[in-house]
């Protein structure tokens, strides 16, 4: 189902074959290593990630799903023990390469995380906040990024009389929301989503796996999930990680219905994690 | 214990009956919230017994003097033979010049410090710094007063040739010394205390460090920022060693800070450890100063209150 959208994407110089559109690679990860200190967290880890799609990542807790997703905007570097090996080649370049600033990565690659995380600031500061480190100051522009970008989480007209209030006063799904808005923001080019629904109630799920829906025509999303059925439902290639390592990296459709791996098999009918 | 044992037939519970005291125990649970509450009782009777005094003095002062003279008169003169002068606004002035001076030199260096030590510095840096500070905090005030009169006034001297030996720079720069612990600290405090969350939603749009320290973090932290100064100002208006010794005990109704001054807290220690006689006008006059930066100093320490709990980012 992934890679034969019949999507019209516009991709230059990709080799048509039976009607297949074959997908530009986002992310391209060769041989990653990760250690916290002596802990070998990430092992040998290989994966092409491809644009416009979602991507979802599965595995028990502790596989290192977290710390895959978290190393391919190098936020993992906050924790000041992280050695890393290999590289990750994000639009035909090496984010681990010294002159790569990791601000100009991160403001290509945005994230949305476990518990929602919105500024203690009103829900209009929090959405500008991105456009105005990056130098836009017009507040006729920022209005409609504003309006553009919460439009885009869909929560536009939940809050739309109310954009001077405290992010805090908004239910936690609401938050979530407006942390994607504030993503969207800066219009990147890949959401990376680190188990975004873990803290929601069903409904909140449900609204969030909508707009990952609607979101991947314009960007290519990465979610980390440990709940099974939303990776089915809404990814088009799944990665099964197990103790730092990739099991099994396939069509989603082929993941969950006919694995390869017995491991694969085992983790997804819940024999184990 | 095995079961094997001799007593194994008694259970726990009938164990525990044994040795229940519930009627001793009962009593002493009623007794220890009354003692609890005696205790906790004597700190406020004693804030009370404080206050009462300075209010009865005062008003004993207030009968010699007019009240409207002591808080608009510009004149100082408790010591003039003939017509002394109790209006306190020079006095006041001193105080507020130190203070200001204070502000002036803490509040910047303060929040540099909590910010480097909050955002940038490492674990082993804090665990090394920080203790510096609290080192900082614990220099009795007279030491302060001396450093300031035999080494920060001579180096100003030096570059302002103009400076009296007494005066208010350089007691006024010390004072700020003297709050920076203060301010760094608790400002760190606050700064530490916002979730990394927050940061990590901040670095993960692009910023830079510096752009979450001052856009971030700095924000969501102005309450706390905001309460220490407060602190440390109330800190600072109530100083007494240091402008004792280095800021002289000419109050004057002025803006000139090269000259010597005097504060009210400089003024009560002239009259204390002076032999003004039990009784005198003189002699009440320190309870109607110390009322005032009583007053000061309240009102200050009610306005961090306010502002830690208006301006809380909720979070």
């Amino acid at each position: 189902m992934a890679t034969t959208t019949t999507k019209s994407v516009k991709i230059n110089n990709q080799p048509i074959k039976n009607e297949i559109v074959e997908k530009t690679s986002v992310y391209k990860t060769n041989q990653l290593n990760l250690w916290y200190g002596s802990n070998h967290a990430l092992k040998n880890i290989d994966l092409d990630i491809k644009e416009n799609e979602v991507t979802a990542i599965i595995g028990p807790s502790g596989c290192g799903k977290s710390t895959y997703i978290k190393t391919l905007n190098r936020m993992i570097e906050i924790i000041p023990t992280v050695k890393t090996s290999g590289e990750i080649i994000y639009r035909g370049r090496n984010i681990f390469s010294k002159d790569y600033q990791v601000e100009d990565l991160r403001t290509k690659v945005g994230m949305v995380f476990q518990k929602p995380n919105p500024f203690p600031k009103s829900i209009y500061d929090n959405i500008a906040y991105g456009p105005r480190i990056h130098g836009i100051k017009n507040k006729k522009i920022l209005d409609e990024i504003v309006e553009k970008s919460l439009r885009g989480a869909a929560i536009w007209d939940e809050v739309k009389d109310r954009l001077n209030e405290n992010a805090y006063g908004l239910s936690g799904g609401q938050q979530q929301r407006i942390c994607i808005a504030r993503c969207l923001a800066i219009e990147p080019d890949v959401i990376l989503m680190d188990e975004p629904t873990s803290a929601l109630d069903p409904i909140s799920t449900l609204k969030v796996e909508e707009l990952v829906q609607e979101l991947k025509t314009q960007y290519s999303i990465i979610i980390v999930t440990h709940n099974m059925q939303q990776a089915a439902r809404i990814s088009d290639k799944t990665a099964f990680f197990l103790n730092g390592e990739v099991i099994e990296y396939d069509d989603t459709d082929k993941i969950f219905s006919n694995p390869s791996d017995k491991r694969t098999e085992d983790y997804i009918s819940g024999r184990f994690g | 214990m095995s079961t094997k044992d001799s007593n194994k037939s008694i259970s726990v519970q009938e164990m525990i009956a044994q040795k229940s005291n519930r009627g001793l125990l009962s009593r002493i649970e009623k007794l220890v919230p009354k003692i609890l509450f005696a205790i906790a009782a004597m700190s406020v009777l004693t804030t009370i017994g404080i206050v009462l005094t300075l209010i009865f003095e005062t008003i004993i002062f207030f009968t010699r003097v007019s009240p409207l003279e002591f808080i608009f008169g510009t004149e100082w003169y408790p010591f003039a033979n003939t017509t002394p002068a109790y209006g306190i606004l020079p006095l006041i002035v001193g105080t507020l010049k130190i203070t200001g001076i204070a502000v002036l030199v803490a509040v910047p260096i303060g929040i540099a410090t909590a910010i480097f030590l909050s955002e940038y510095a490492s674990e082993r840096t804090r665990r090394f710094i920080k203790p510096i500070l609290e080192v900082l905090a614990g220099v009795p005030t007279i030491v302060y007063g001396f450093f300031a009169l035999t080494f920060v006034t001579p180096v100003l001297q030096s570059i302002f040739p103009q400076l009296s030996i007494f005066n208010a720079l350089s007691p006024g720069i010390v004072v700020g010394i003297m709050i920076i612990p203060m301010i760094a600290s608790l400002s760190e405090d606050a700064m530490t205390s916002v979730p990394n969350a927050m940061r990590e939603g901040a670095y993960a749009l692009g910023s830079t460090r510096l752009e979450v320290a001052l856009k971030v973090v700095l924000p969501a932290a102005t309450s706390g920022i905001v309460a220490s100064t407060v602190l440390a100002i109330s800190r600072a208006i109530g100083e007494t060693m240091i402008v004792s010794v280095a800021a002289g005990s000419t109050p004057g109704f002025n803006w000139d800070i090269t000259g010597s001054i005097q504060t009210m807290t400089a003024y009560i220690v002239q009259v204390t450890t002076g032999d003004a006689g039990y009784g005198t006008t003189i002699y009440y006059s320190i309870y109607a100063v110390g009322f005032t930066l009583f007053l000061f100093t309240l009102v200050m320490n009610l306005l961090a209150q306010y502002i830690s709990k208006r301006f809380r980012e909720e979070y």
